[in-house]
């Protein structure tokens, strides 16, 4: 039975419950760092290390401290600012998930291949073997494989920037226009929330804009 | 290790508790965290396929992984931009309720 998996499941699952039914913005925020790091700890039993490590840093890292910091910022964590939605607006938002779910648990048993395999580590070491190069100065991927450990993040890397030659077994269109369209999307971001900070000066009255 | 149908349902239990919190909730910086809860459960639902999906020679597909990777950076970009309007509307309205910000009707 697997015991950690059911752990971090519910850690991420109450953290999120948590997430939607705390009054406190602040709260709120703190319990979502929670179910982030049960979600990572999700990734990383699934062997996706390299991700699982990403999702702690991004998520839970770098964005919630700048969701704390906006909360704190705009001063939202009176609790006296709360006010419950109508009951209608409630009992809508819960049958629409929850007749989600039943879809989902309707949908999922016909899903196929779901069994746990453990990973042919050794048996993988073989598609990485480069006849080129001498037996001891064969690549990172290749050694660590064949001691057994999965190089999650030079796989990643592989995929990503894709590979010369035939001797990588690995199938990848490579993603290296895609990376470049994300980097452009970056400076955008970056401009946008600059553009969108500056206070505007050249209000006459000054009104409410200040 | 568990099946994929248990991480397939996890992931969609969570992905139900984001869409609930972004349907009750009134505080638009709340809605704007259950959106990226949202977006973490297909991340994981990303990754279950990609583990249980192995290629010909036994390892994961890691062209799922990349995709996650991309998302994650995306949605990086998304929290900034949508902070820096939330901040910029509070500055306009003085509220972060999105019962009274219905000047367009919505």
């Amino acid at each position: 039975m697997p015991v950690f998996f059911y752990a971090f499941a519910a850690i991420s699952i109450v953290g999120a419950i948590a997430l939607v039914c705390f009054r406190n913005p602040v709260s709120s925020a703190i319990s979502m760092v929670g179910s982030f790091v049960g979600l990572a700890a999700l990734f990383i039993g699934l062997n996706a290390y390299f991700v699982g490590i990403i999702q702690i840093l991004v998520y839970a890292g770098a964005i919630m401290v700048l969701f704390l910091f906006i909360i704190m910022l705009l001063d939202l964590k009176a609790p006296s600012t709360f006010k419950r939605s109508s009951p209608m607006v409630i009992v809508g938002g819960l049958i629409i998930p929850f007749t989600f779910v039943i879809q989902l648990s309707a949908v999922l048993p016909e899903v196929r291949g779901g069994n746990p395999q453990a990973l042919p580590l050794e048996e993988a070491a073989k598609g990485f073997y480069d006849k080129d190069r001498d037996p001891d100065k064969q690549s990172e991927i290749y050694n660590s494989l064949r001691q057994k450990s999965l190089p999650d993040v030079n796989l990643v890397g592989l995929t990503l920037f894709g590979h010369k030659g035939d001797n990588a077994s690995i199938r990848t269109p490579g993603y290296n226009f895609p990376l470049q369209i994300t980097g452009v999307l970056l400076l955008v971001a970056t401009v946008g929330v600059v553009a969108l900070s500056l206070k505007k000066k050249k209000s006459k009255s000054g009104g409410s804009e200040s | 290790m568990a099946s994929l149908q248990e991480y397939l349902f996890i992931s969609g239990l969570l992905f139900a508790i984001g869409l609930a919190g972004v349907l009750i909730r009134r505080n638009i910086i709340v809605i704007f965290m259950c959106l990226e809860l949202m977006l973490s459960a297909a991340n994981l639902t990303l990754v279950a396929f990609s583990r249980f999906n192995t290629g010909e020679n036994g390892l994961p597909d890691y062209n799922g992984q990349v995709l996650v990777f991309f998302i994650i950076t995306v949605a990086a970009a998304e929290v900034a931009v949508g902070l820096a309007i939330i901040v910029a509307l509070y500055r306009a309205r003085q509220t972060v309720d999105v019962k009274d910000l219905t000047s367009m009707r919505g």
